[in-house]
């Protein structure tokens, strides 16, 4: 099991999986938006998106879990 | 006569623009989204207007409800600031229609220059050298890669209706071409609504090196002389000065004359810059214009005593300028840093609370703030928090007085670029002036990652 986790504070731009999706090693999981850049946020591991923490709009924290994958 | 400006705008330059009005005795309005009801700039004007979220589609670009704002207040003016609405032309358009003065130039050379296509194929028909690339749109990923062969790699692409970097890559081959197509192709559609791309011939070891243009409604268009803005990140500026450490007086005079020349070929009206980049033997490309005020503008006001918002306004009324070329000259030495909320290894935003903010009070320091104490920062908008801005009576003594400066400033709560501009300060590369757009790129992240 491994947390995906925010690497820096801002709005969920775009999520661009949905739960029970597989996932590759280094795929995009969320795409986040801070003062006008968009960092895609991907997974290390590869698996399947077992939770979403996270949903378009929401606010997050550097650091904050956005999804597990299992 | 301009009685009372509206400021279509928000933090350090709507900070900057309402000190110039007050100075002159002009009313000043602030419109704020509700993610800057505790900004600085909204206690200073004299009235202030919620405009709405902090959405910038809802709020600093909402040219309906600015207009509604400026009807109500009775303004007879408005401001624009840089980014936002400042280089829209329907905006300006929208303005006129009102009976306001938009303070800039007109909608007609703004669009003309908001194309970077259109105004490559302006600045080649007023003989002003532009680097060497497509005056068109390219068609298809097939079509770039046959012109960059023609022209020879490493190639710049680029949005033509691209700006703050966005839409824009250098590549090396056919392969990376084709992959930064698309992908820019589709980035320049959703930021820009036009994903038109253009090719220009990369060239190395360059320098960012703009003009400062002031001109009337009579026909006369003056330069304050050059910028220095090669040190960026994310294609951003993140140092400025000026003069130019690099450039020769020939140099200077040449590239003063070919900005004034364009202006006057465009009919230019207001304060505006035109970009170039400059090579190792100091030939210099038009690279862009930009057809309002700069975040950089300060160093020039330094070096030149002039006021520029002030030069803007009095234009604005029409007002014939009373500079003297000849007689204008550069004193002493000036250096602009921003300091941006972010991650300095990784450039990465930083919003959050501003537990603590000290700004220095050292040697000959000019700060345009857009935060204070206990503030929170946003994620809505720029990174940029705040400008400082030192000078010196040459490039060594603003050096000094810059690291002294960041030293003493102190900011709690978020991260900042301070670390990476003391970095930058004490780098040898930097002291001798050899700054090219690569400086980051070479002098301090490679140090980064073997430290």
């Amino acid at each position: 099991m491994t947390e995906v986790k925010a690497n820096m504070a801002g709005n969920v731009w775009k999520v661009v999986v949905k739960q029970g999706d597989s996932v590759e090693a280094d795929q995009d999981v969320v795409i986040l938006e801070s003062m006008k850049m968009e960092i895609p946020i991907a997974t290390e591991e590869a698996g399947t998106v077992k939770e979403l923490k996270v949903a378009e709009g929401d606010f997050v924290n550097e650091g904050d879990i956005i999804a597990i994958i299992d | 006569m301009i009685k009372k400006v509206i400021i279509a705008n928000r933090g350090e330059i709507a900070a900057r623009i309402i000190r110039t009005c007050t100075k002159m005795g002009i009313q000043t309005v602030a419109v704020y989204s509700e993610a800057d009801q505790k900004a600085p700039f909204v206690a200073m004007a004299d009235e202030s207007f919620l405009l709405g979220p902090p959405r910038v589609n809802e709020s600093y670009l909402n040219i309906d409800k600015i207009l509604s704002i400026a009807k109500e207040c009775g303004a007879d003016a408005v401001h624009p600031g840089y980014g936002f609405l400042s280089e829209n032309g329907r905006f300006a358009e929208r303005c006129e229609a009102e009976g306001l003065t938009f303070i800039g130039p007109s909608s007609h050379v703004m669009d003309m220059m908001g194309s970077k296509i259109a105004a490559r194929n302006a600045m080649e028909k007023a003989n002003i050298p532009i680097v060497p690339g497509t005056n068109e749109a390219v068609a298809s990923a097939e079509a770039a890669v046959q012109i960059a062969n023609e022209i020879g790699y490493p190639i710049m692409l680029k949005a033509s209706a691209g700006g703050g970097g966005i839409g824009m890559q250098v590549v090396n081959n056919d392969e990376e071409l084709i992959k930064a197509f698309e992908s820019n192709t589709k980035r320049a559609q959703t930021f820009f609504g036009d994903g038109s791309m253009f090719l220009e011939k990369k060239i190395e070891g360059a320098r960012h090196i703009e003009i400062q243009l002031i001109a009337d409604h009579f026909g006369n268009v003056f330069h304050l002389f050059e910028r220095e803005c090669s040190i960026q990140r994310r294609n951003q500026k993140v140092l400025e000065e000026a003069p130019s450490p690099f450039i020769s007086e020939e140099t200077r005079k040449k590239m003063g004359e070919a900005a004034v020349n364009a202006a006057k070929a465009l009919k230019y009206t207001n304060a505006g810059t035109i970009e170039f980049l400059v090579d190792e033997n100091e030939n210099f490309y038009f690279l862009e214009m930009n057809t309002r005020i700069q975040v950089e503008h300060p160093v020039t006001e330094e070096i030149t005593g002039l006021d520029i918002v002030e030069l803007q306004l009095n234009i604005a009324n029409k007002k014939e300028l009373t500079i003297n070329q000849d007689t204008l000259s550069i004193n002493g030495h000036a250096i602009e840093v921003r300091i941006y909320a972010e991650d300095p290894k990784t450039f990465f935003p930083s919003p959050g609370h501003i537990s603590t903010y000290e700004e220095p009070k050292t040697n000959k320091v000019r700060l345009e703030t857009a935060v204070s104490n206990n503030y929170d920062v946003t994620p809505f908008y720029d990174p940029m928090i705040s400008k400082l801005i030192v000078s010196g009576e040459n490039r060594l003594e603003a050096i000094n007085n810059l690291k002294q400066a960041l030293l003493k400033f102190k900011i709690e709560g978020i991260k900042t670029n301070i670390p990476m501009l003391l970095k930058i300060v004490d780098n040898e590369e930097f002291m001798k002036g050899n700054t090219t757009t690569s400086f980051v790129q070479e002098h301090y992240l490679t140090e980064l990652h073997t430290n």
